[in-house]
């Protein structure tokens, strides 16, 4: 796939709450208007972003109200498509993070399973100081 | 997201415009669920419905099982494009009412 610019890194903050999501999407799709890729890929990316900003709001903040802001970084090196996102909330145990099983009917729990769909990895990982939990996703954008 | 309801014998069609995410989950059910309690058949018309995310995929999935608890039915009527996407991402294409 061509990637119209080799390298790219574009980082915001967002106010940890439902009402930033439109903005949050807003953002990606500005970064993604920069890369030479479809718009169904496009689509989707956004979509993953989306999801994992809402996780934030409703597991690492548990739907409270904050002034806290979360960080999103998108980086693009040479095809290779990285998404990070930084919050101060509860810290996340990778064990606990699971969608619940796509046969079984019922509302909720899919937010990560489409993130899974479309990323190739998503990581974990400790915050480093300020933050508390610091999520990665990755796509190879070349396949 | 806005919305217009318009009512034909028993059957109500809510039109819903604009992107459908966690913000307005709410707003959304506060529309569609009291007509399926009053058990008319409902027609969600998602034409102008450019992005849904799993909270909006949520909604789609608590109408459809209390309609269907109900004896009602929600029917979804032209879909748009990146919605029905996520349907079938989220393997419901089977399960809902898509018309």
């Amino acid at each position: 796939m061509n990637v119209a610019i080799k390298s790219i890194t574009e980082q915001r903050d967002f106010v940890v709450s439902s009402s930033s999501l439109k903005e949050v999407r807003s953002f990606s799709r500005e970064v993604f208007e920069k890369v030479n890729i479809n718009q169904d890929l496009k689509d989707e990316l956004v979509l993953a972003i989306a999801e994992a900003a809402q996780n934030i709001v409703k597991h690492a903040y548990q739907g409270e109200d904050t002034d806290d802001k979360m960080e999103i970084k998108i980086s693009l090196e040479n095809g290779q498509l990285e998404i990070g996102f930084f919050d101060k909330g509860r810290p996340v145990e990778e064990k606990n993070v699971r969608h619940r099983k796509i046969d079984d009917i019922k509302p909720g729990g899919l937010g990560t399973f489409f993130i899974q769909q479309i990323m190739d990895a998503v990581v974990f990982k400790e915050g480093e100081k300020p933050w508390i939990n610091h999520l990665v996703l990755t796509k190879n954008l070349n396949s | 997201m806005s919305y217009k309801v318009t009512e034909e014998d028993n059957i109500s069609t809510v039109h819903l415009d604009g992107e459908i995410d966690m913000d307005v989950t709410e707003k959304a059910k506060e529309i569609i669920m009291p007509l399926i309690e009053a058990k008319k058949e409902v027609h969600l018309n998602l034409k102008e419905v450019q992005y849904m995310d799993s909270s909006g995929i949520s909604v789609l999935i608590e109408s459809h099982q209390k309609a269907t608890e109900l004896g009602t039915k929600v029917v979804l009527k032209e879909i748009s494009k990146s919605v029905l996407k996520v349907i079938m991402m989220a393997k419901l294409e089977q399960i809902l009412n898509l018309d």
